[in-house]
């Protein structure tokens, strides 16, 4: 907490200047309570504005991961696919923050208001109702929450990692499926399945008090969700045509790799606000010292992680692979994610370079079992999603092994059966693939009716 | 008794020169069929094989064969008297003795029309 008696000592003497010499002594000690009082609200004050401006920097930051995705995406797929994989990125990013508004954010944050369960025995369903604000030009007094922070912030900061949840899917999903059951697919995502199972550790829920689960930023509270619901989508989905033929992986090199390369360095920059702004404080010096190691930690996973899959692509196939080496930055910042704060960078950057390992093995361990996945968001975001949440183990010492390893299995059942069965109920419904033809000739045509390059190309 | 007509329409002065070329030997040749008096060329970005194999690469672990090797195609219009020494310039100009080098190929044009004008055959080159 700040140190409130510095002020208060520093209004004293000004008191006693205002009440005359002769009655300083009694002037001063009359004074004390109300400068003391002033004193207090000050510093609360700063730090509700603090707290409150770090989720709206650490919100936009996180908004800006949005474009990190896009441009990622974009780069991987054929030119062919490239307008819808836009047009798939800024619909579900839209859907998700409307969806979070109506449902979302209440059900994830029912602050001890549970449908289903109590703070004590464990939390289950949340709260129903759309997410409010505080008032216009609220004084101390209306805030909802004076110890903390603005509501508005809060929901602005909290609507955006539902937002990335959803985006992790659609780089899977990519260049076979249909835009209106993967939007349809994305509202449920991110109006029940990604708010539900994160309240049962941010809410307050039972993970947080009958576990004690520790995931710092989303680990497997985000990462791994989505990728949980991105391998199911690809295993009701199906592999892209001439994928997998004769035995034999058929590569489909991506359109644009300096994209791609964007892609990567916007999304690590958005990691700072994603991680950083998970301290949900910034009023006090500790506070703010634990934001720069966590920045710093960030930084030194992905890179540990990039050189990890440079080092070993390199190994492997005697030339580096700059899309696994894309992969493997994002590997390292899924894996320090659920625990930015304890580490020393060194371990951070160890931490980083597993998940970066891990990346280069599983990219081509998917495609052997015949598991489509375009962008490699399985590897990236479920496998180091659960490496990164048990990686917290080795350095906090109040994470517990079942605190960790039991959460995983839960979000991860509950994330993966619900996914499938949306999945294929949009499948049986209303189709979740185009159709052959649409395919060779690319969704860019036959879903949108345009081209995201439709000009002769300069050489 | 059997008239044989020798083909002496103005068209048969007219060649059609088709070359693959290396791509980076692109503006080395253009420079040295200009200064030959060669007034117009058309290029095109290729790809393509001959005795140029391919070979594998990797992408994400996941091997695949490069059969075709970018080339450029130029496409040249000349009078009949130009053709000969066009073709041993691009020879000349693009050789570089490993494979892949490229061909030329020498073809008959029935007729040639400039569109802004309309002259033909000879005129319009």
């Amino acid at each position: 907490m700040t140190n409130w008696k510095t002020p208060l000592r520093g209004l004293a003497p000004l008191a006693c200047l205002m009440a005359g010499p002769a009655f300083a002594q009694e002037a001063a000690e009359a004074a004390e309570p109300a400068a003391l009082e002033a004193g207090i609200a000050a510093a609360t004050d700063t730090a509700f504005i603090l707290n409150t401006l770090l989720f709206l920097i650490g919100g936009f930051l996180v908004f800006w991961m949005a474009a990190g995705f896009a441009m990622l995406e974009a780069g991987l797929v054929r030119s062919k696919n490239v307008a819808m994989q836009c047009m798939k990125n800024v619909a579900l990013f839209s859907l998700a923050g409307i969806m979070y508004y109506l449902i979302g954010y209440n059900l994830m944050y029912p602050l001890g208001n549970w449908s289903i369960g109590s703070d004590e025995t464990g939390g289950y369903i949340g709260a129903f109702g759309v997410a409010v604000m505080e008032a216009v030009g609220i004084g101390r007094d209306a805030a909802d929450d004076y110890g903390y922070a603005a509501t508005s912030g809060d929901f602005f900061f909290q609507l955006m990692f539902a937002a990335t949840t959803a985006s992790i899917v659609s780089g899977t999903l990519a260049e076979r499926i249909k835009l209106w059951p993967f939007l349809i697919f994305t509202i449920v995502l991110t109006g029940l399945i990604y708010p539900i199972q994160a309240s049962w550790k941010w809410g307050g829920g039972f993970l947080d008090s009958q576990w004690g689960f520790l995931d710092f930023a989303g680990s497997t509270v985000v990462h791994s969700v989505g990728g949980w619901a991105a391998l199911a989508g690809a295993l009701v989905l199906g592999a892209r045509a001439g994928k997998f033929k004769d035995g034999r992986v058929i590569p489909m090199p991506g359109s644009n790799l300096a994209l791609a390369t964007l892609g990567t360095f916007i999304l690590w920059m958005g990691w700072f606000g994603f991680n950083g702004a998970s301290q949900l404080a910034m009023g006090t010096v500790g506070d703010v010292a634990d934001i720069g190691r966590i920045f710093a930690n960030t930084n030194a996973a992905a890179a540990g992680g990039a050189v990890a899959a440079l080092v070993f692509t390199q190994l492997l196939y005697k030339k580096p692979d700059i899309t696994m080496v894309l992969n493997g930055a994002l590997a390292g910042l899924v894996s320090i994610t659920a625990e930015p704060l304890t580490p020393t960078l060194g371990a951070a950057t160890l931490i980083g370079a597993v998940g970066g390992v891990i990346v280069v093995f599983a990219v081509p361990m998917l495609d052997r079992m015949k598991i489509d996945d375009v962008v490699g968001a399985i590897p990236v975001h479920l496998f180091c999603g659960i490496w990164g949440t048990i990686a917290v183990l080795f350095t906090n010492p109040d994470a517990t092994l079942a605190g960790q390893i039991v959460p995983i299995v839960i979000v991860g059942v509950f994330t993966f059966v619900v996914s499938l069965v949306v999945w294929m109920v949009l499948k049986a419904v209303m189709g979740i693939r185009v159709g052959e033809e649409a395919e060779v000739t690319g969704l860019d045509m036959a879903e949108l009716g345009m081209e995201a390059y439709p000009d002769f190309t300069p050489s | 008794m059997r008239a044989v007509e020798p083909r002496r329409h103005k068209g048969t002065d007219v060649k059609l020169i088709i070359a693959t070329i290396k791509p980076f030997k692109l503006e080395e040749v253009r420079e040295a069929l200009t200064s030959q008096g060669v007034r117009g060329m058309m290029v095109t970005e290729i790809k393509g094989f001959g005795s140029q194999s391919g070979h594998t690469e990797i992408y994400r672990g996941a091997e695949y064969a490069v059969n075709f090797v970018p080339k450029v195609k130029l496409e040249i219009v000349v009078p009949e008297g130009l053709a000969e020494q066009v073709v041993a310039t691009i020879a000349r100009t693009a050789r570089t003795d490993k494979i892949g080098d490229g061909k030329i190929f020498v073809l008959d044009v029935e007729s040639a029309l400039r569109v802004r004008t309309g002259e033909i055959n000879d005129d319009a080159l």
